[in-house]
């Protein structure tokens, strides 16, 4: 065990369960229960809700696996993520004061409440409960497997004993904390996160001998990977663009990350938090991708992509350091987690159970539940992660693009266009996410596009053409009824 | 039949205004990534100009693009954004 390395990581656990069990209070202390637990009563500020937005976004994939990838790409693979600098400002610009503002009118505390009073269907809230339980589901248990292993890796405990370690320090502050300890403990990790990308970016430039002489490394070895196209050359631009959909714009279907975009107090912290948002989530990204592929001169050789982050931070960085940088993508994998925890619980609870088991459950019985189903969630994911089952990492695979896709529509044009209605919605649902799975079973990367690019473009076709067909029927049969 | 729930309230023209902004935004910066990455990198590697040490197209379009976009934000939010209620009755916030 390498007591240097572990110390601030445990210090880190230390801070955020102090957090978990600070926001507990709020928990007690509020008069409307559901509103505080699942969405922090509204009381985000503009920095909390960057950090929130960012850590959340910033998953395993941006500090583990993408700076792996770009290891093998080179600087190809750092353009691609920079698509990612839109989410920054687009998603709260696009969803903006007018989701704020129809939330608040709708009393909405979950995406799900949006779009049930927005639609006033049935349907539509199955759809979308079942959806998000099912994909976040299994991409909760894919990060909580990320983080059980980045736990053996660093601390050379077996892979259980990190599990229970990580998922124990993750359930303790969601379960007593609610939305509001996620939330806060985001903001340590964006921090973290942010702090770790400064530190390893600097400590690998060094250890290369400076930008000029990595890059002639990188040209020395392949040119190819000081170009956009790729070490092989693969990389087209139409490819590489059709991920501004899928990072960029698409973002603003996720549910986890819609819900904070109606959790904010206020327009000044909405627009305090497009500015810090952008640069935070732009300056990781372009710093922990570039952090990969100089990391090709400094440790030659790396087989396993994921590895490559772990090893470069305790090849470059004096030991205390290297744990305070690898606190980073353990900040970032449970920010992901706990976000996608309470949200799967209140789609159960709030969307689930309220809406058509027990609709008039009294406050004490709505928080023993909340409670108790947050944990059960938790305890599940657990034992799936332990010896994972083939079907959730075949789910987690479509869990990304797939939400988008289910999601994108009913939201933005529910919003935006007042003809939209709710058998479009459930159209565009349906036709999303069935389109999404089958079209990357039989004809992934259509046109050498992403796979995600078509069944965005199709759910919104559908939701066009039946809301306009349906409207219009149902425009002709009001007609005949007034006289 | 009765599609707008909400009631006409200027507080969206502004929402609607906002939104749209940031769709231009993201044309403004798909067009500047796009236009320097493949436009300067396309070329060969030989004929790469450095700045900084980073090939010119990764330096223009993911450094400065970065930075040129963080200034568009923040130019836009604080000139272009108008502050505004989300609830009807004000105050109450603890």
């Amino acid at each position: 065990m390498n007591w240097a390395v572990i110390t601030p990581l445990i210090i880190f656990l230390l801070i955020i369960f102090a957090v978990g069990f600070w926001s507990n209070k709020f928990v007690l202390k509020s008069n409307s229960f559901l509103e505080e637990y699942f969405l922090g009563e509204r009381q985000m500020g503009g920095f909390i809700l960057a950090m929130t937005m960012v850590a959340t976004y910033g998953s395993a994939s941006s500090f583990i696996g993408g700076p792996g990838i770009a290891y093998t790409q080179g600087l190809g693979w750092v353009l691609l993520a920079m698509a990612q600098v839109a989410t920054g400002y687009f998603t709260l610009m696009v969803l903006g004061k007018k989701f704020a503002i129809v939330a608040r009118q709708y009393k909405a505390i979950t995406l799900i409440d949006f779009l049930k009073e927005r639609y006033k269907s049935k349907t539509v809230v199955i759809l979308s409960a079942a959806s998000i339980i099912i994909f976040l589901f299994s991409s909760m248990t894919a990060q909580w497997i990320g983080g059980a292993r980045l736990v053996e890796s660093l601390t050379g405990l077996p892979y259980t004993t990190g599990l229970l370690i990580f998922a124990f320090s993750v359930l303790v502050f969601v379960i007593v904390g609610g939305f509001r300890a996620v939330a806060l403990t985001d903001a340590v990790q964006g921090v973290v996160m942010f702090v770790g990308t400064l530190i390893l970016l600097i400590a690998t430039i060094k250890a290369g001998g400076g930008v000029p002489k990595i890059i002639s490394d990188l040209a020395a070895e392949n040119p190819n990977l000081i170009t956009p196209f790729g070490a092989e050359g693969t990389l087209t631009p139409a490819y590489v663009s059709s991920f501004w959909i899928l990072v960029g714009i698409g973002v603003v279907g996720l549910p986890q990350i819609t819900v904070r975009a109606m959790s904010y107090k206020n327009s000044k912290a909405m627009h305090s938090a497009i500015i810090i948002g952008t640069i935070v989530v732009g300056f990781i990204m372009l710093g922990m991708h570039l952090i990969g592929v100089f990391a090709r001169p400094v440790l030659p050789g790396v087989k396993i992509g994921d590895t490559v982050m772990p090893l470069l931070s305790m090849k470059v960085l004096p030991p205390f350091v290297a744990g305070i940088v690898l606190a980073a993508p353990m900040a970032a994998i449970m920010s992901t987690v706990d976000a996608l925890l309470i949200l799967v619980s209140s789609a159960l609870v709030k969307d689930v159970y309220l809406n058509y088991i027990k609709p008039n459950a009294g406050d004490d019985h709505v928080k023993k539940v909340s409670f108790s189903v947050t944990a059960i969630i938790g305890i599940l994911v657990i034992i799936l992660a332990l010896s994972p089952p083939d079907l959730i990492v075949w789910l987690n695979l479509f869990s990304f693009g797939g939400l988008e896709s289910v999601f994108i529509w009913p939201v933005i044009l529910g919003l935006y266009w007042s003809k939209g209605n709710k058998y479009g919605a459930i159209t565009s649902m349906i036709l999303g996410m069935g389109s999404y799975i089958l079209l990357d079973r039989f004809y992934p990367n259509a046109f050498g596009l992403h796979t995600v690019v078509m069944p965005i473009v199709l759910s919104f076709i559908g939701f066009v053409m039946v809301s306009l067909f349906s409207h219009k029927k149902e425009a002709a049969g009001y007609l005949k009824i007034e006289k | 039949m009765k599609h707008t729930v909400h009631p006409l309230d200027k507080r969206f023209k502004i929402a609607h205004r906002e939104a749209l902004i940031g769709v231009a935004l993201v044309i403004i910066n798909f067009i500047w990534w796009y236009g320097f990455a493949y436009g300067l990198g396309s070329d060969k590697v030989e004929n790469y100009t450095y700045i900084f040490g980073f090939p010119a197209w990764f330096f223009y379009s993911c450094i400065a693009g970065f930075v040129v976009m963080v200034i568009l934000v923040i130019l836009t939010v604080k000139f272009l954004f108008k502050d505004v209620p989300f609830d009807e009755e004000e105050g109450d916030i603890k």
